[in-house]
């Protein structure tokens, strides 16, 4: 089976734990105003790959994915849902350590949707997902989106005990209100397969493929996010999760 | 336990071979303290380190707003006793000596050649005795003179063509690493005798071989009695074995010390010094000797005199090795052939200094790097590495297979058993213009000169793979063969005008010489002879049919992204070029070995080259060592390191370097921001653990 790419980066160290390999796939429905990926939006493109050749590839030098793994990342990767099924699983055959970098915004309560999730989930050792707002308005605002599939997908992997990274992109002016920082603590707090919080703060670096591309960018001006805040936002961020957990 | 009586320096030691023979690894291997401990028993600075160290930062500001160079020596030629004893501060130095009478003097060393000692002087403002000139052009024949008296013009074409460049022909070769531990273990009586012994021992036919070794074995002897006069200048008795570790750490130093006061060599390494000087301190330590103050003190002020070794030379030669390096290099911890981890307390203690004095590129500390170190110690490196990026790697998995676990390294990759093994170091061939030499039948792209064997040339309009292999092939060979015998009379006139005596005089009578050899442009190679295969390059030629530039047709693999199609041939060509060099005699059975490291030199190659198959330009910059070309590399470091670990170890002993650097925020998240896989089990956030100092820490220091 054959998925489609982007690319891909042998040195993961940004995307889960240790070094992983990293596979952007092509394609994502959403269009986050701040993303820094804009040439891995259009489905149908990419470069075809096979499960076969990247289990080849993280074998190889498997040394080096000891204490990481292997990172689905986008794109949105649930856009291909089969072929990374595939891949998972053959990845579990050679215990190499699974996760899905993902928006969540694919998610679906349907049934024979939910039975295909189940198996890659079978396969899969980490979510990190990306709550790009707590505030279902504001989320479609940013991503064109409301948020409640991705809400509802935190949930269901709570139900079926997947440990979970939420990771959050904090951009002043639009993601980095106070009340809005704690409710989404409060929402992930009461998740209790929460394993981690990564808070990314806002960066400039995707501005020029805009250019190259001919799209405007819509967050043209705005600063990236100093490290001094983004340690403000984990701040409150944890309040709302103590908060949530009564702590 | 047996106690020895011998010298009052062993007591307490555990006997081994190495009472009864000069076997330092065998004194290693009978004492030492593995320590899995972490580094929570290290200490600070003194006072006294501290004002040294003021001394010495005011003393490196007075050399830089000198131009670089604070004092230089322009009369007294540099010998092991040329200079009395010289200080910081008598009062507040723990450990002493200094390779002239003054701090960051430079010495006159002109034995390599009289003109490059005469240059660096004059570039640097000062003007040598023209007596001394006179005396070394006249009456005393240096290296330089005596090499150029041999060369072929063949050699000679070969070196101003730049397809071998950086050669060791008017400068000391280096690379050579006495054994400065036996100073201390032994004593140099111990030492003298020994070596008198192996004199009586030669055989009795006068053979050139037989003659130069007696010869060569007097001149140690008194290199060794030099090394006791200079020891004493400095009130030192250093005929008898080192009684505790300040001792100990001062006897090896006046060992090392000899030997830069003699050499100006490419790379003047320590050896492997620490877990030998440990046992000295576990042994002080136990017997309430010295406190752990005291020990880092002198270790501290052992490292400070380390950083204060300078040599006198030229612009050129800076820009070619990039700066002014000395290449102490100080190899760290490792395995040990048993299974037991080498890493003691002094490993931690030398690393520390780093803390204590602040980060410097020297003395070079290496860490021999094995899967199996102690994981208190990988931690401990992994910090140091990041707060003061100080600290080079080496894998000793690797090289322990190899070399056995008393090997060091000298300069920055070479590895050898200390005073069993030494290395002729040979600079590089430049297998980027061998292709293109290949392609126009031994003409230089860019003089236009016949320099090569006039072979026939490629005379077709788009190159065709197997005629240019066939080609090249023949063309590595004719240039193995120039090369060993260029490196052959260099060898030969650098033992015989300019001869390493107390490093020799450090190292057992029979030496393993390894006889090294380097590779320059493989990865333009690799990419070059891809392109012919996989993609259509056409040649464009200049008004006398000379190829002077390429045209790619079509994508091509391309060497650093892990595909086999493309880092094969960069294997086979390794293969081969070795292969060739082999085929050659070598002087004094020299082993050959080959290096693909021109981690500095790489912009001064490529800019000798003409444009070749893989599209780069003429004059553009080789990457360096075996990396792959800046930018070609696309699937990420992982992928990168793959390509270059495909190369055969076997043929490229002498080293294979990746440089690589990487922006701190690409190799992992700031724990500021990030609270991931710590569990966010709310109490070690409250309590601020997940801001605690992990691996990570201090990664915004960009």
């Amino acid at each position: 089976m054959t998925g489609y790419i982007h690319s891909k980066e042998s040195f993961g160290t940004v995307d889960g734990p240790g070094i992983r390999y990293v596979l952007f796939m092509q394609g994502c429905p959403m269009r986050c105003l701040y993303c820094h990926n804009p040439d891995t939006w259009e489905t149908g493109k990419g470069t075809a790959i096979t499960a076969e050749e990247v289990i080849e590839e993280i074998k190889s030098n498997k040394a080096f994915y000891q204490k990481g793994g292997i990172t689905v990342s986008g794109g949105e990767p649930l856009l291909q849902l089969e072929f990374i099924t595939e891949l998972f699983r053959k990845c579990k055959e050679e215990n190499i350590h699974t996760c899905i970098d993902t928006s969540g915004i694919t998610f679906k309560e349907d049934e024979e949707y939910l039975e295909k999730l189940d198996i890659l989930l079978g396969f899969t050792d980490l979510v990190m997902l990306d709550i790009k707002h707590i505030n279902s308005e504001s989320h479609k605002a940013l991503t064109g989106h409301k948020n409640e599939n991705v809400l509802r997908l935190a949930k269901y992997l709570e139900e079926k005990n997947i440990p979970l990274w939420v990771r959050h992109v904090v951009v002043e002016g639009y993601t980095d209100k106070k009340d809005d920082l704690i409710k989404l603590g409060e929402f992930i707090g009461k998740l209790k397969n929460l394993k981690g919080l990564d808070v990314l703060p806002y960066h400039t670096m995707g501005v020029n493929k805009y250019k190259e591309m001919g799209i405007p960018y819509k967050l043209e001006g705005v600063p990236a996010l100093s490290k001094e805040d983004a340690r403000k936002a984990k701040e409150y961020i944890l309040y709302g999760i103590k908060k949530a957990r009564q702590i | 336990m047996i106690v020895i009586q011998k010298y009052d320096g062993w007591k307490g030691f555990e006997s081994g071979t190495w009472t009864k023979e000069i076997n330092v690894r065998s004194f290693i291997k009978h004492n030492f303290t593995p320590y899995d401990g972490n580094e929570a028993f290290l200490v600070g600075p003194t006072k006294a380190t501290l004002d040294l160290w003021d001394q010495v930062m005011e003393l490196t500001k007075q050399e830089r707003e000198a131009g670089g160079v604070l004092d230089m020596d322009t009369r007294v030629i540099s010998t092991i006793t040329s200079h009395g004893p010289g200080y910081l501060n008598k009062d507040l130095e723990k450990i002493v000596g200094l390779q002239t009478d003054k701090p960051l003097k430079r010495a006159l060393m002109p034995y390599g050649g009289i003109r490059m000692a005469e240059k660096a002087c004059k570039d640097n403002g000062y003007e040598i005795d023209p007596e001394i000139k006179e005396f070394f052009t006249t009456h005393r024949k240096t290296h330089n003179a005596g090499v150029f008296d041999a060369y072929t013009p063949e050699m000679r074409a070969c070196r101003s063509s730049h397809i071998i460049t950086g050669l060791p022909d008017a400068y000391g070769r280096g690379r050579i690493i006495g054994d400065y531990r036996r100073v201390a273990l032994y004593g140099v009586d111990r030492l003298i005798e020994d070596k008198m012994e192996q004199k009586e021992t030669t055989r009795s036919a006068m053979y050139s071989q037989v003659i130069q070794e007696r010869e060569e074995l007097s001149e140690q002897i008194r290199a060794l009695e030099d090394l006791k006069k200079m020891a004493l200048s400095y009130g030192f008795d250093i005929s008898h074995p080192a009684r505790d570790t300040k001792e100990a750490i001062q006897w090896l130093y006046f060992g090392y010390l000899a030997a830069v006061k003699e050499q100006n060599g490419a790379a003047m390494s320590l050896g492997r010094t620490s877990t030998f000087l440990d046992i000295y301190a576990e042994r002080d330590l136990k017997n309430g000797v010295y406190t752990e103050e005291e020990l880092q003190e002198m270790i501290d002020h052992f490292i400070m005199k380390l950083r204060l070794i300078k040599f006198a030379r030229t612009p050129e030669y800076n820009a070619l090795f990039s700066g002014d390096p000395q290449w102490v290099t100080e190899s760290i911890g490792g395995m040990a052939i048993d299974g037991r981890h080498m890493v003691t307390k002094m490993s931690y203690r030398y690393l520390h200094t780093l803390e204590n004095l602040g980060a410097a590129p020297e003395p070079n500390l290496t860490v021999l790097w094995s899967t199996n170190l102690p994981e208190n110690f990988k931690r401990y490196c992994a910090r140091i590495s990041i707060e003061t990026s100080s600290v080079q790697y080496e894998n000793d998995d690797l090289m322990r297979f190899h070399h056995g676990d008393d090997y060091a390294i000298a300069c920055c990759v070479s590895s050898m058993k200390v005073g069993k093994e030494m290395q002729f170091f040979g600079a590089r061939a430049n297998l980027a213009k061998c292709l293109l030499y290949a392609i126009n039948g031994g003409v230089d792209e860019i003089s236009g000169k016949q320099i090569a064997p006039k072979y026939r040339p490629i005379t077709s309009e788009y190159l065709d793979y197997a005629e240019v292999m066939e080609k090249y092939d023949a063309m590595m060979e004719w240039l193995a063969g120039v090369y060993v015998n260029t490196l052959n009379i260099i060898h030969y006139m650098h033992d015989k005008y300019c001869y390493e005596k107390i490093q020799m005089a450090l190292h057992d009578k029979k030496v393993t010489r390894w006889f090294a050899t380097g590779i320059a442009g493989l990865s333009v190679v690799a990419d070059s002879l891809s392109a012919i295969k996989y993609a259509k390059v056409k040649t464009i030629r200049n008004e006398n049919g000379i190829v002077v530039d390429y045209e790619v047709e079509g994508d091509f693999p391309k060497y650093g992204n892990d595909d086999d199609l493309v880092d094969n041939i960069a294997y086979d060509i390794v293969h081969r070029f070795m292969t060739h060099i082999k085929k050659n005699h070598t002087y004094r059975d020299g082993i050959p070995t080959t290096s693909i490291l021109t981690i500095t030199s790489n912009v001064v190659y490529g800019k000798n080259t003409g444009a070749t198959p893989d599209g780069r330009k003429k004059g553009e910059a080789f990457a360096p060592g075996a990396n792959p070309m800046h930018r070609r590399d696309t699937k990420g470091a992982v992928s990168s390191l793959a390509s270059v670990a495909k190369l055969p170890f076997v043929d490229a002993q002498d080293g294979i370097s990746n440089t690589f650097s990487i922006i701190p925020g690409a190799l992992g998240k700031d724990d500021r921001i990030f609270a991931g896989d710590i569990a966010i089990d709310l109490d070690c956030c409250s309590s601020g653990a997940c801001t605690s100092p992990t691996l990570f820490e201090g990664l915004d220091a960009e």
